[in-house]
């Protein structure tokens, strides 16, 4: 335990280490937290060795995953230090508690660069390790040319070099442009000849992300890679520490291997030979032995070397020795082994000629589907899917189905999708894909997306033959016991369109047909009940002689849903009951749906989504994508920034006629993806004034529908930085006539800059203008600019004004500033003349203290927790943005007996700013936007109306 | 590139973290916890990799510890896993014998210990007496900057006698 050497430390780690459970462990942390901050805070004190101490604390902290948001000064500054225990300690814990592109490094980045060039060995190896574990862009900027320097020196040590490749390597990483092409391409060769393998190493792992980035460049380091993997085969010159298990460094084996496959093709005859022949050697000279890290170090070089063989398209007896090889690993039992075997049959696939090879182990890999390892049945099931072909579709196919029904959860989405696609794509005949399909509905249900459905729809609509066989499958899956909703929707789909045809089956009239439906009916959800009622009136106006006792059933139905609480059911209810009253002479209203035009599967662009994150594209994500009854404006979110993401929800008393509430009048696709998600409502709803919330860089289109009901959208996409701003506005005519004398004119406020673009005077039908405008803020106002709109809709001129969300919080940014720095400044204020704005606001909408604190950060307002002494107030920092950035302190002290009171304190050196940034922050304070809340029409407001008390009489003054 | 590099008991406690690619606290928390639950339920004779959100997580148990690093899915997995190896090998020379105890007491050596063995990423050095090498100068000289110290303070000590 001493160990440590740090006995605070110790006891600190034993303590948590002792906690019971994770609310004691927090109380011990927070307890911690609070002593290393009044500690930080009067650091006057603090001899080195404490503040190592703390630093490690809070370092352990952080890594046990509690936010610990002080203190990154003092580690910071430990990295000053002249002693090396001090400095060392500095560098390791910043580069673990800080990201990137935390402001604290900037203020460290001349320290860091006179550690580099420095003399001192020590301290150099520090700073090229902190740089290259977390170096940013910035870092990039200003240290890369010291670190080539390093880099290529003839003086430094292996040591300081091997460091000065990889911190290379990470800022090349973050800005590409930090290594200039033609220099660089010969040093990299000349790099190349080192002998000591460390730094080779380094250089090696540098040399893959640059050739990967630009192969044509490093052309002349092809022969000296072949020579490095031909000493390292040979063990020429290999010193013993370099052997891992007696194989001389795997490590860098591999590497050079990658580095050679990303060169396009290697022509060179000679280079050519000697490449194979180590190859060769790597093939044929791998066996398996019982030490398990000797065999992985092998086996590691011989999978790279098969990657190899297969990028350099190398002759078939190679290639053939390849598939034997990777047969005989897929039946091993080291599963490791086995998995990789796998793993690299698939990317085998992409090489051509071999896919006959591989088929001949098909059975070995339908084994490897029943493996105990998930990871090995992942890898089983993509080999799986690569190779199905017309000749054995049937075959895996019917495994995929046979596993389904035992495979864990979470492989069902995918093997689901997966049999869909195989049996689309290789379907023998079309009877055995709707076999397919309703097997998988019926096995797994709940993992069958909507688009596995429509695509069995379209097929049968198109194909004729295939109707009669499709209905009388659903009907029969429809007479199992629980039924899932998907194979209700399915049955009652097909059932509704062609059961007609089987009308002379034996139970399958129309009357047998419509019950073994409607048992369903009362126990499925509202968009089933949807389709099924377009089932019932289609089947009753289908059958050729009426039957009056199915008529007044069906009609019985249609009554009874009239009043039903979804308005889609109850429309339909109402249109089919009004319709089938009219009988047979509406059966051309009903008649069968037209065939689709042939459209590209919606399933194998999911299946490209789906391989690059299988576990985001889970079912309900899909089925919450397809929820849109409640129309929702999105701003792009940006976590990184802390901006809340601004939801408004808009009432949608509006029937939304694009929500694909009918997915087979969609034509069984599911509703595209759009860039924005559209807010649908009244003019007198429009959205401006409830989203103030919007943050930087963000996106919201509004549509607007004039009485016409065509419709007129309006995009908006922003982008911020200090006091400028570029706004695109989206104008889109999603009416089929052309919009005429089309106007588009911003009101500036005097306070603001607005450079717009010319508006074409016509907007043609369906078609989308962008028209740009940079915005500059030259001084304080709360001020919005009003777009006022106008066009002509070939009947009638209409017009009408947007308020834009250019707002204040726009134009701020947050600040953080340390604890002694803010009390300074604050101090400052203070002091005469006072420059503090205070003022009790009372009817304040009550709010948790976390959440009017969120609420200030989504102004983008800093919030800094704990620098006011008295937990219940909450004060931050925010630069604001006009000719001149200025420094704003706010501080809001709540009463916790009176939560619909505070009093808010606005500091910052230019009075107008403090004016109207507290006036600001008190309007969101008393009326926060709820945006369900219809607005009035927008006008424009004005900034001292709605003023009172003191702040009225200020305003006058200024 | 290795994205990052975990250490976690069995019981699910953090023991060691490194990250080489900007992740939020938020996200490594997320992290951890869905690698924790895919981890540690795996059974002995399972393969060293796991798949997860397209990347892949390579796993080693070293006796109640789990060393895992995060790399890119085409990133070659027996290489990662011998990089874990090596890794240990050092450890396991520098306290003699590692335990989990010496590694929680003692995270900052681990540290310090494999900021010598990956930078960026990327393998540094492999070869474990060039490591150690390293390892026992610096703390060398964090000894004797202490004597140093103290051997000041001594002497001021006794001319304030």
């Amino acid at each position: 335990m001493a160990l440590s050497g740090m006995r605070g430390l110790s006891v600190f780690i034993s303590d948590v280490r002792n906690c019971q459970n994770k609310e004691l462990e927090r109380a011990r942390v927070d307890k911690e937290l609070a002593n290393i901050r009044t500690k930080f805070k009067n650091d006057k004190g603090l001899t080195p060795y404490e503040k190592k101490k703390y630093v490690w604390k809070m370092l352990y902290i952080f890594m046990l995953g509690y936010d610990v948001d002080f203190g990154h000064m003092e580690a910071v500054s430990l990295i000053s230090a002249p002693k090396y225990a001090e400095k060392q300690v500095g560098y390791i814990v910043t580069s673990s508690l800080l990201n990137e592109n935390h402001d604290f490094l900037r203020l460290v980045i001349n320290t860091v660069r006179n550690d580099i060039i420095g003399r001192n060995e020590t301290f150099q190896c520090l700073a090229l390790t902190m740089v290259g574990n977390i170096g940013g862009k910035e870092f990039s900027e200003s240290l890369a040319p010291d670190v080539q320097k390093l880099l290529i020196s003839n003086s430094c040590r292996p040591l300081v070099r091997k460091k000065a490749a990889l911190c290379l390597l990470r800022l090349y990483r973050k800005n590409p442009d930090v290594v200039s092409v033609d220099g660089w391409a010969d040093r990299m060769s000349q790099l190349l000849d080192e002998r000591e393998i460390g730094v080779l190493t380094a250089v090696m792992s540098l040399l893959v992300a640059l050739v990967a980035n630009n192969p044509d460049a490093y052309w002349n380091c092809v022969s000296k890679c072949v020579r490095v993997l031909e000493r390292l085969t040979r063990s020429q010159d290999i010193p013993q520490e370099y052997t891992y298990y007696g194989i001389p460094s795997p490590w860098l084996q591999v590497k050079t291997m990658r580095v050679l496959q990303y060169f396009p093709a290697i022509d060179d005859p000679n280079i050519r030979r000697s490449l194979f022949e180590v190859l060769q050697r790597v093939l044929m000279g791998t066996d398996a032995v019982k030490n398990i890290n000797k065999n992985n170090a092998t086996h590691a070089v011989l999978f790279e070397a098969l990657a190899l063989v297969m990028h350099l398209d190398a002759e078939k007896d190679m290639m053939a020795q390849c598939v034997g090889l990777l047969g005989k690993f897929i039946a091993v039992r080291e599963p490791n082994i086995r998995y990789l075997g796998l793993e690299n049959m698939t990317r085998m696939l992409m090489v051509s000629d071999v896919q006959e090879s591989i088929k001949r182990h098909q059975v070995q890999i339908i084994t490897s589907l029943r493996d105990p390892d998930i990871s090995i049945r992942r890898r089983s099931l993509d080999l799986l899917y690569g190779m199905c072909d017309v000749t054995n579709a049937k075959d895996i196919v019917e495994e995929l189905l046979q596993y389904l029904t035992t495979a864990d959860f979470a492989i069902r989405e995918e093997l689901a999708l997966k049999a869909a696609i195989l049996a689309e794509k290789f379907a023998p005949d079309l009877s055995w894909y709707v076999d397919v399909i309703l097997q998988l509905i019926e096995k797994a249900g709940d993992f069958v997306s909507d688009d596995i459905w429509y695509r069995v729809v379209q097929f049968v609509t198109n194909n004729d033959d295939l109707q009669p066989y499709a209905a009388a499958k659903a009907r029969d899956f429809l007479d199992k016991p629980a039924v899932h909703e998907t194979m209700v929707k399915v049955a009652g789909y097909l059932l509704g369109e062609y059961s007609h045809l089987l009308s002379r089956r034996p139970g399958c009239s129309p009357k047998e047909v419509f019950s073994i439906i409607h048992d369903k009916f009362a126990t499925v959800s509202t968009p089933t009940k949807a389709i099924l009622l377009s089932a019932y009136i289609k089947i009753l106006l289908h059958s050729q002689t009426v039957d009056p006792e199915l008529q007044n059933h069906v009609l019985a139905v249609f009554r009874k849903n009239e009043t039903y609480l979804d308005a889609e059911v109850q429309q339909r209810a109402s249109e089919y009951y009004a319709l089938s009253r009219k009988g047979p002479s509406m059966v051309d209203v009903m008649a069968e749906m037209p065939k689709f035009p042939e459209r590209q599967s919606a399933l194998l662009k999911k299946a490209e989504d789906t391989e690059v994150d299988v576990a985001d594209t889970s079912a309900t994500k899909l089925r919450l994508m397809q929820l849109t009854s409640t129309a929702v404006v999105v701003a792009d979110q940006k976590p990184a920034n802390g901006v809340h993401p601004a939801l408004t929800r808009v009432p949608s008393g509006q029937r939304n006629i694009e929500a694909p509430t009918v997915p087979v009048a969609n034509g069984g696709q599911s509703p595209a993806p759009v860039d924005f998600l559209a807010i649908e409502a009244a003019p007198t709803h429009s959205a401006p004034e409830s989203s103030p919330l919007v943050g930087p860089g963000d996106s919201l289109a509004l549509a607007l529908m004039d009485n016409q009901a065509s419709t007129v959208q309006i995009g908006l996409k922003a982008e911020w930085r200090g006091n400028q701003g570029r706004i695109v506005l989206f104008l889109g005519n999603k009416h089929t006539a052309p919009l005429l004398s089309v106007k588009a004119v911003i009101l500036p406020p005097r306070h603001m800059q607005l450079l717009t673009s010319n508006v074409p005077d016509t907007i043609p039908p369906r078609a989308q203008v962008q028209c740009p405008v940079e915005v500059t803020n030259l001084s304080p106002s709360r001020e919005i600019p009003v777009l006022d709109f106008c066009y002509n809709n070939s009947s009638a001129m209409v017009s009408f004004k947007l308020r834009l969300p250019v707002i204040m919080s726009k134009f701020l940014q947050g600040a953080t500033l340390a604890p002694a720095d803010y009390i300074a400044r604050w101090k400052a204020l203070m002091g005469p003349p006072n420059k503090l704005l205070q003022e009790v606001v009372r009817g304040v909408k009550p709010l948790p203290l976390q959440e009017m604190s969120d609420l200030l950060g989504s102004l983008h307002v800093a919030i800094a927790p704990g620098y006011d002494p008295n937990v219940n107030n909450i004060v931050g920092a925010a630069t604001y943005f006009s000719e001149n950035p200025t420094l704003c302190l706010v501080r809001i002290e709540t009463d916790p007996a009176d939560r619909t009171q505070i009093r808010l304190t606005v500091g910052t050196p230019d009075t107008s700013v403090a004016l109207e940034l507290k006036e600001y922050i008190k309007e969101r304070l008393v009326d926060i936007p709820s945006g369900a809340a219809p607005t009035s029409l927008p006008g424009m407001p004005s900034p001292a109306d709605d003023l009172v008390g003191p702040a009225a009489s200020l305003a006058g003054l200024i | 590139m290795i994205r990052f590099v975990l250490l976690i008991s069995r019981q699910g406690k953090v023991r060691l973290t490194k990250w080489y690619s900007p992740y939020t606290q938020k996200e490594r928390l997320k992290a951890i916890r869905e690698l924790s639950a895919l981890i540690l339920p795996r059974g002995p004779k399972l393969c060293n990799f796991v798949e997860w959100k397209g990347l892949k997580v390579v796993y080693k148990r070293y006796a109640s510890l789990y060393f895992c690093i995060c790399v890119d899915s085409e990133d070659n997995e027996l290489d990662g896993l011998e990089v874990i190896h090596h890794y240990v090998q050092v450890l396991d020379r520098y306290f003699g014998n590692v335990c989990e105890l010496d590694l929680i007491f003692n995270f900052h050596k681990a540290y310090f210990i494999l900021d010598e063995i990956l930078i960026a990423g990327e393998l540094q050095e492999s070869s474990k007496k060039s490591v150690s090498r390293v390892i026992s100068a610096q703390d060398t000289l964090v000894e004797n900057a202490k004597e140093q110290a103290s051997s000041l303070s001594n002497m001021i000590a006794q001319a304030t006698k």
